[in-house]
């Protein structure tokens, strides 16, 4: 089969690959229909996440068609139409059971080595490095699932394959982040990243019952978008002093939640920009953290940062003596596909939310290094590319 | 990784059996304990040499592992020839691994499992088979990794405490000198049942044993530590998740 692989930093090949087979009783084949980029892969390419290895198929976000089910599996059966969470989680678990699948303990297949690095293993994740199990990723014409049950979700009639898709990974990453905001009503929600998760994120603090959303990019035509599709107010950092302009939206208190959807390589203006970019570069800093300083330095007294943009590893000049005199609450973490996947299709279906729009690039698997290429710089008002493999 | 230094009090509970004199040929020079820390270590540490990426030291590693296993397998260590040392008739100190896991099941049902030693092999990887020969006499045989053939012993219960903990040691005269002590506790707040397994083996005497078994411990600890992590899976998901198989720009991975 086609597949898009890792082959170096910064660095995409397409491959021709043996088609994949069901290694466990709980594995089921995927035809994949459509796999999307995402910013979290960015920071594979880039070379921040350790890991990775030379082949790495990649792409974690994506829906398809049941070709093949293992033997354990009870009720999934060959031909289903399925959105699949990026996250490998078992179900058995007491993670799976209290409903923390991105902390389940076995569904990394390289439990030992993230041990190492964290401590603790956290769940695979498709196609993210071996540190997230090593599993071939999405953006190939087949893909292998483990525990297929516990990860897959039948797509309702009447919804549409790009609809469904990013109820794979971006969606419920952006519900997450509103979910741990604990939003009540009369509050302000502030978004940093107006891409995929932050669009999610936006939309999603309404449902959960937020008076104001409040959107901070760079890029109009995402400003655009969170505007026109997610009633969002914007702010463009290189046009305004957010944290004036945030001050002055808020009455003088601040955004109650502020949600960060940009996480690692966060690009800010002026000296602070190059300042971290240095140090990511001589490797004396892994992370370049400007959205989560502005946002401790922004949030009302006693407010909660969420935080669902991904960090790998350390990052300096943390104001934690601001966030610890100001009261703020931190709240983090890998999504939970899996707890959220099933009430996300119920507002796709009945037309609370459809991120389709999201889906600005339909192309060939073949146009898969372009496409990243693309979506890494921003060009042609790409907010993401999804490949038809 | 929980490996720990043990208490002399503790050392002394667990009840070792004294060694008997070897019986091998006249040029095997590495006690039985020994060869089977050997080859263990050695399979380890080749295996982690293929994965390096510097190419020397990559080699370097596996070069020193094979010589690790085989000297595991045959029982002949040129090193001890050269030093006229001879390991397999003296009396070793016991090294200890210790691995706490808590797994989400029943107490009952994580006592059962493990009780029945049969069931070992399922997730021991280094295990062939476990055959119980009475309700506490056992068979064991293990696999010397790399394909070096396999060592079996026999292996008794000295303590059997439904729900609580099992106790077990090798016979004396057996080709193996293990003991192995496995706790079984309810975790707090409905977690499941917490496991911690304690195994003893015997290292060489003197200096240079206590050096190698230090060297050792580690790499011996991690086989350990996985095989009780597949027991966790085994009993969570009914299987032991894995990409070994599946295809990359690599081919079909390796695991």
């Amino acid at each position: 089969m086609k597949a898009l692989c890792w082959v170096g930093t910064n660095k995409l090949s397409v491959e021709r690959i043996p088609d994949p087979e069901i290694l466990n009783p709980h594995d089921a084949i995927v035809r994949v229909g459509l796999s999307s980029v995402c910013g979290s892969d960015l920071h594979l390419l880039d070379g921040y996440v350790p890991t990775m290895r030379e082949g790495d198929v990649i792409g974690h976000e994506f829906m398809g068609e049941v070709v093949e089910v293992g033997p354990a599996l009870k009720k999934m059966k060959r031909g289903d139409r399925v959105v699949v969470g990026s996250v490998v989680a078992c179900g058995g678990c007491w993670f799976c059971d209290t409903g923390q699948y991105s902390l389940c303990d076995n569904g990394n297949a390289h439990a030992a080595v993230a041990e190492k690095a964290l401590g603790y293993p956290p769940a695979g994740i498709f196609g993210y490095s071996h540190a997230f199990g090593g599993y071939s990723g999405s953006h190939a014409q087949y893909i292998r699932v483990p525990f297929a049950e516990t990860g897959s979700f039948i797509i309702p009639d009447g919804v549409r394959d790009e609809s469904a898709l990013f109820c794979s990974d971006a969606f419920p990453t952006g519900f997450m982040a509103a979910d741990m905001c604990g939003i009540e009503p009369g509050d302000i929600v502030a978004v940093w990243g107006a891409g995929g998760v932050g669009q999610m994120a936006m939309q999603s603090a309404y449902l959960l019952g937020a008076s104001r959303v409040i959107a901070i990019d760079r890029f109009p035509e995402r400003l655009a978008l969170a505007r026109q599709h997610a009633r969002a107010e914007t702010l463009n950092y290189e046009e305004v002093d957010v944290l004036e302009a945030l001050k002055e939206m808020t009455g003088g208190r601040g955004p109650d939640r502020c949600i960060d959807a940009v996480g690692m390589e966060a690009h800010t203006p002026g000296a602070e920009h190059y300042y971290d970019l240095v140090k990511q570069q001589l490797r004396i800093e892994t992370d370049r953290p400007a959205v989560l300083r502005q946002a401790i330095m922004a949030c009302r007294k006693g407010g909660t940062l969420s935080i669902v943009g991904v960090y790998g590893g350390l990052i300096d000049k943390f104001p934690m003596g601001v966030a610890m005199n100001k009261g703020l609450t931190f709240r983090m973490g890998q999504m939970h596909a899996q707890k959220y996947i099933p009430r996300l299709l119920d507002y796709v279906q009945a037309g609370a939310v459809d991120p389709a729009y999201m889906l600005t690039h339909r192309w060939p698997l073949e146009r898969g290094p372009e496409g990243y290429d693309m979506f890494k710089h921003k060009t042609d008002k790409c907010v993401r590319v999804a490949f038809q493999p | 990784m929980a490996a720990t230094k043990r208490s002399s009090r503790a050392a002394t509970s667990a009840g070792y059996h004294p060694r008997t004199p070897a019986t091998g040929t006249s040029h095997v020079n590495v006690g039985p304990a020994e060869r089977v820390v050997s080859a263990l270590a050695g399979a380890a540490l080749a295996y982690a040499g293929a994965q390096r990426k510097s190419k020397a030291g990559g080699v370097a590693l596996a070069a020193l592992g094979t010589s690790l296993a085989l000297r595991g397998a045959t029982g002949v260590c040129p090193v001890n020839g050269l030093f006229g040392r001879n390991s397999a008739t003296r009396q070793p100190a016991p090294i200890e691994i210790k691995e706490t896991f808590t797994v989400y099941r029943d107490l009952s049902q994580v006592y059962g499992y493990w009780r029945r030693f049969e069931n070992l092999p399922t997730f021991m990887e280094h295990l062939e088979s476990v055959e119980e020969l009475d309700e506490r006499r056992s068979h064991w045989v293990a696999r010397i990794p790399g394909g070096l053939g396999t060592v079996a012993w026999d292996s008794e219960i000295t303590r059997d405490e439904p729900n609580r903990l099992i106790a077990y040691q090798s016979l004396p005269g057996s080709q193996v000198d293990q003991s192995g002590e496995v706790r079984f506790r309810q975790a707090e707040g409905n977690k499941g049942t917490e496991l911690q397994v304690v195994l003893h083996y015997r290292a060489p005497l003197g200096k240079l044993g206590k050096g190698v078994a230090k060297l050792l411990n580690p790499a011996l600890a991690e086989l350990i530590r996985s095989d009780i992590r597949r027991f966790k899976m085994m009993m969570e998901t009914g299987e032991v998740p894995t990409i070994e198989g599946q295809p990359s720009g690599r081919g079909h991975d390796q695991g």
